[in-house]
């Protein structure tokens, strides 16, 4: 295969490094037609290249965005954009470390549950996109032996994710994220969110004290026992049953088992 | 949602209609349009979705596909493989088209005369290239590199540009036209990018069109521009794909269609996108310009498809 020679390897250099850094010339490889200047024509690209990953972050991110205002949001965008460029051309991946950029974005400093926002709405879209699964029914379930209850492990639909927060994200992001006029919310309400997508719809659910533990342990493959006994330790008056009747309605997970250490 | 209506697997969606659709002018598909297409009943047309957008695993964007590919046939156009690049390509999202294709069967596959990945970064847009001998070459192997993995011959897209490089030592034209004899590809005329290019470069459209190997063209694609102006205050069209089809475009299509026949046409409309009832009456207008021609063109690349 012919290597491409040094002038053109030089010139794609050229063109791709004033792309996302303003401070950057035009670059002198390209110009306009009949002697006309360049840097209009070149900047075309540049505003193609910002905006639309603005605005893919801002499909990821709509409640953010709603929280924010679009101004700030852009401004916020495009300083996360210049720091993080896409590796991927997949943009329903991109702004997988934009929750702890905000966290680390000093104009956002007054709203510290905002990062928590967006680790809803990032866990949101992997859902969205996830793999198709049939949950596990409460029928399956039944079946297991009560004396073995405790041995039983669980695998995780696809579309399962748990965010845990020290704010009041969960209404945050039901409040934004809706069509009415958001309201003043006390953010200081410790919220964990349970996000799955059992067939089409993606549901966030806001969870019981203790829930988090409990599905958090259950999704890392620990046993039924052990997933109570992190979610009491967490949480003393945490309901089993109520908790177990939860992750089957919301098809957090595909399907059950006794865990390896069966002992027959 | 009924169970019963889910697979498990990717599914295999079996072709219900002869790949040559030569008479047909399709639209870019939008899930919000998607009740209002099914509501309508089968289509004469065909519908075009970018391919990366069903890169996901599963979830609610394959089953809106599904739905529209069970009663219609399918355009699937690549925006980032980089194929004017001059790094290798990205050999996993290679494998990820060919996976859509498998599973969706399009009538149509097609990706850029472009770039837009350089070392890691990628940058969202299509990217112009130096037309060189060697930069030639290079997009000569990405192409049969494509084409090898997705075992069809794929259609280039013509680019609409705002700059040129002063590297360059051929013509676009020129260019494509290397690229569909040495590597049997078809060819995407996208009318609306030679209408700007030629706005923004100051040459005639009518001369590209005369300069381009019309007889390799499989579909040819419709869309609006934006106007801004250039450094020197005058016209700079924006390849913006918000709004109806300009007139020029309509009369250049015109042209193209009374000179080939009617090749398959696709209404390009990406952002600001319009209720489905006015994006089908843009495709009904191409529509009708395809019904005026009473000849089907030949596809040139067709003997190198299965």
């Amino acid at each position: 295969m012919p290597l491409l020679k040094q002038t053109s390897q030089s010139a794609y250099a050229a063109f791709a490094a004033g792309l996302i850094d303003p401070s950057r010339d035009t670059p002198s490889v390209v110009a306009g037609p009949n002697g006309k200047a360049v840097a209009k024509r070149y900047n075309v690209y540049r505003n193609n290249v910002t905006v639309s990953l603005i605005e893919a972050l801002a499909a990821i991110y709509p409640a953010v965005q709603r929280i924010t205002g679009v101004d700030f949001f852009r401004a916020m965008a495009r300083s996360y954009i210049r720091a993080t460029p896409p590796t991927s051309p997949l943009l329903f991946d991109y702004g997988r470390e934009f929750p702890a950029f905000i966290e680390q974005y000093e104009h956002a400093r007054p709203m510290p549950w905002l990062a928590d926002t967006a680790r809803i709405e990032r866990a949101w879209l992997d859902v969205y996109h996830a793999a198709d699964a049939d949950p596990l029914s409460s029928d399956t379930l039944a079946a297991a032996r009560p004396e073995r209850m405790a041995d039983l492990v669980f695998t995780a639909h696809p579309a399962t994710r748990v965010v845990r927060s020290p704010f009041s994200v969960v209404t945050i992001f039901a409040v934004n994220r809706g069509a009415d006029r958001a309201g003043r919310i006390d953010p200081s309400t410790p919220e964990d969110a349970l996000i799955t997508r059992p067939h089409l719809d993606v549901a966030v659910r806001h969870l019981p004290p203790g829930g988090a533990a409990f599905l958090t342990s259950l999704i890392a493959g620990h046993t039924l026992g052990e997933a109570a006994a992190s979610a009491l330790a967490d949480f003393l008056s945490f309901d089993i049953a109520s908790g177990i009747a939860g992750m089957i309605e919301a098809g957090a997970f595909v399907a059950v088992a006794i865990g390896d250490n069966d002992d027959h | 949602m009924d169970a019963a209506n889910r697979s498990e697997g990717p599914a295999i969606v079996p072709l219900r209609f002869s790949p040559l659709i030569g008479g047909f002018a399709g639209t870019s598909f939008r899930h919000e349009h998607l009740p209002a297409i099914l509501a309508g009943g089968k289509q004469r047309g065909f519908f075009e979705v970018h391919a990366e957008n069903y890169m996901g695993a599963g979830g609610p964007p394959h089953r809106a596909l599904e739905a529209l590919r069970r009663d219609h046939p399918l355009s699937l156009h690549g925006v980032c493989m980089s194929i004017g690049g001059p790094q290798p390509l990205d050999r996993e999202h290679l494998a990820r088209f060919r996976r859509l294709v498998d599973r969706y069967q399009p009538a149509l596959v097609s990706e850029h005369l472009a770039w837009s990945t350089h070392e890691t970064a990628y940058f969202n847009d299509l990217l112009p290239l130096p037309y060189t001998d060697a930069t030639l070459e290079r997009v000569c192997d990405h192409i049969d590199e494509v084409q090898n993995v997705i075992r069809r011959p794929i259609l280039l897209e013509n680019p609409s540009t705002y700059v040129a490089f002063r590297e360059s030592t051929m013509s676009e034209t020129d260019f494509i036209r290397g690229v569909a004899q040495r590597t049997g590809c078809g060819l995407l005329l996208d009318i609306n990018n030679v209408f700007v290019s030629a706005t923004n470069h100051g040459f005639s459209a009518l001369q590209y069109l005369s300069a381009f190997p019309l007889s390799r063209v499989g579909q040819i694609h419709l869309a609006g521009h934006s106007w801004q102006t250039d450094d020197e205050d005058e016209p700079l069209l924006i390849d913006s794909h918000d709004c109806p089809v300009a007139d020029p475009v309509w009369t250049l299509f015109e042209t193209v269609i009374r000179r080939c026949g009617a090749i398959p046409t696709l209404i390009e409309w990406d952002s600001k996108v319009p209720d489905w009832p006015i994006l089908k009456a843009e495709a009904a207008a191409a529509q009708a310009v395809l019904n005026r021609c009473h000849t089907i063109a030949p596809r040139a690349y067709r003997h190198a498809a299965a």
